[in-house]
């Protein structure tokens, strides 16, 4: 890591932010559970101490608002950093997580399950699962449909392949969907991103994927800067270029095909943040990474408060949040930040 | 000592076999520019040297074989500044030149204070100084060449390879940044070896010429042996005349024969 000012104070700045995110997270809903006492409620539930909350408010706390809003930070941070990732193996601005086919497929195996297997106690257990295979078998597809195309053709080749896998799954399932109509409005709730039925065991889903995958993307911030000066001039500074996108693109799929199982498709954040991130604190990815992965977190669960509070009791898509709130923001930071990319 | 071999050694692309059995070496400390026309393979020579491009024969690099050695231990060896380098606008000059520390640095590992040190020496070497915490994409043309250089010098490799180090330069930024390389040749006792596009400036600069044609070396030798009207003229296609410059060796001057 660089030793800057402006790094720490960024990151310093990000954890701010998460924590705030976090709180604003537990607090808000249409039971007024009082600050101190979730904090301290919620340590006392980690290090096994009596909760100063009643029964009730302390079940709405630790088995509704946390888990909600841990997984919201779970897969907030997932898919910006993977993101990020992305943008970096592939060098390429406009990559999110889906860019090889993750969302396509894990679309195409939701569908499947919804249309197949509707009754819903099995449907959910089976969609998360067969949201991951979808998601995990695109991926695997794309890669080697890339790699047959040839090394020389570079990160283009794979995603072109990304492109063609992701088409092919969509056309799949479009045509389940039309097989049964009966189930469009589930597969499209699945489809715009929901947090909505998260309990513990969906945290417990994501979490050994996304810290595994943290791990991984994080420990390579410093090769993702050496990629930016292209495959030759890396492999000229002596790194295995392939082995470095490979481990990297795994990491990051793994991740969001697990948040993608559970939350449905969260558009957006991949794409943002790392951006919002770049045009304040520059392209290394040394700071983005890190950066991405607080920053993404708290604005997931901003988007989760506002997705649940603002048409309550009812609840928006957070899909349909982080696109509606993220693309406005994102145009200011375009303007007045007047940087390149 | 030799710095670098080229055994009779071949690259082919795409079928064609656009490096032909090229035999040379370079001595350390000399520099050696190759020329020749567009196509005659001088760049392909030089990224075989770098393992980019897989090739026939043998290329030694100092004592080592260079299809044998490791990638990270060739980096080590040998640091190519490309001619149009890939240049990511949104990171300071600082963090492009400390890439360069990459072949030193274990896998997960993160620059020390040595890094550190021999990127402030890269950059004081290079006049980049006050430029170390501006944008890439803030820097002109001669600037940008000159910390492609820089990243170059930290990477502490005793072989610096430089692909037409001087294009889309104007004529006293070339001259600037050949004497830079020429310092620092002396200064650090690098070889170089570079392809040239100007035979004035490689006949000014380069120890020794390696013209080249069809992947094939014609002429090795001096500017005086080298740099000739019927050389020029049978390899190039070009009507030229070599004048010669006071003090300064040749220049070459293109020329129209009225018919």
């Amino acid at each position: 890591m660089i030793p800057s000012t402006r790094g720490r104070v960024s990151v310093l700045a990000a954890l701010l932010f998460l924590a705030g995110a976090l709180l604003a997270g537990v607090l808000v809903g249409p039971v007024d559970l009082g600050a101190l006492d979730v904090v301290h409620a919620t340590f006392a539930h980690v290090l096994g101490l009596r909760s100063p909350l009643s029964g009730a408010d302390d079940a709405i706390l630790w088995d509704l608002r946390l888990p909600r809003v841990i997984l919201a930070a779970l897969v907030g941070g997932t898919l910006a950093a993977a993101g990020a990732s992305y943008q970096g193996v592939f060098r390429n601005p406009l990559a999110d997580p889906y860019l090889l086919g993750a969302a396509a497929g894990a679309g195409l195996g939701a569908t499947l399950v919804v249309a197949y297997a509707p009754s819903s106690s099995v449907t959910g257990d089976f969609l998360p699962l067969a949201a991951f295979a979808g998601a995990g078998v695109a991926v695997i597809f794309a890669y080697v449909l890339g790699r047959s195309a040839g090394v020389a053709a570079g990160p283009a080749a794979l995603v072109l392949a990304g492109v063609t896998i992701a088409s092919f799954l969509t056309a799949l399932q479009t045509f389940v969907q039309q097989q049964h109509v009966d189930t469009v409005q589930e597969v499209y709730s699945w489809l715009l991103g929901r947090l909505a039925t998260s309990g513990w065991r969906d945290v417990g889903i994501v979490l050994p994927y996304a810290v595994v995958a943290w791990v991984v993307i994080l420990a390579h911030r410093r090769l993702l800067d050496v990629l930016a000066v292209g495959d030759e001039e890396a492999a000229a500074l002596g790194v295995n270029v392939a082995r470095v996108r490979l481990l990297v693109v795994v990491a990051a799929t793994v991740a969001t095909a697990a948040a993608v199982a559970v939350s449905g498709l969260i558009g957006f954040v991949g794409i943002i943040v790392p951006h919002t991130i770049r045009l304040i604190v520059g392209g290394s990815y040394r700071l983005l990474l890190p950066l991405s992965l607080i920053v993404g977190a708290g604005f997931l669960v901003f988007a989760d408060v506002i997705a649940r509070t603002i048409v309550a009791p009812a609840e928006l898509p957070i899909g349909v949040v982080t696109a509606f709130f993220g693309a406005p923001f994102f145009a200011v930071v375009l303007r007045t930040s007047r940087r390149t990319l | 000592m030799n710095a670098l071999a080229f055994d009779r050694v071949s690259v082919a692309l795409g079928g064609v076999r656009v490096v032909d059995r090229l035999t040379y070496h370079v001595e350390e400390g000399e520099w050696v520019a190759m020329i020749g026309p567009n196509g005659a393979g001088k760049t392909t020579a030089l990224r075989a040297i770098a393992g980019l491009v897989p090739y026939d024969g043998t290329i030694r690099v100092l004592e080592d074989d260079a299809a044998t050695v490791a990638r990270k231990h060739l980096a080590r060896r040998v640091a190519l500044v490309p001619q149009v380098p890939l240049m990511p606008g949104n990171i300071t000059v600082r963090a492009y030149v400390l890439l360069g520390r990459t072949p030193h640095l274990g896998y997960f590992g993160n620059e020390g204070r040595t890094d550190h040190e021999a990127v402030d020496v890269a950059l004081e070497q290079l006049d980049l100084t006050t430029f170390a915490e501006r944008r890439l994409d803030t820097l002109s043309g001669g600037e940008r060449q000159r910390a492609t250089l820089a990243r170059a010098l930290a990477q502490d490799a005793p072989l610096l390879l430089l692909d037409e180090p001087t294009a889309a330069l104007d004529m006293g930024r070339q001259q600037q940044v050949l004497e830079i390389v020429d310092r620092l040749r002396t200064s650090r006792g690098l070889t170089v070896l570079s392809t040239m596009h100007d035979l004035t400036l490689a006949g000014q600069y380069a120890d020794r010429l390696l013209l080249l044609d069809h992947g094939r070396l014609v002429a090795d030798g001096n500017a005086d042996t080298v740099l000739t009207r019927a050389l020029i003229t049978e390899h190039y296609g070009a009507e030229v005349e070599v004048v010669p410059a006071p003090g300064s060796g040749f220049v070459v001057v293109p020329v129209r024969r009225q018919q």
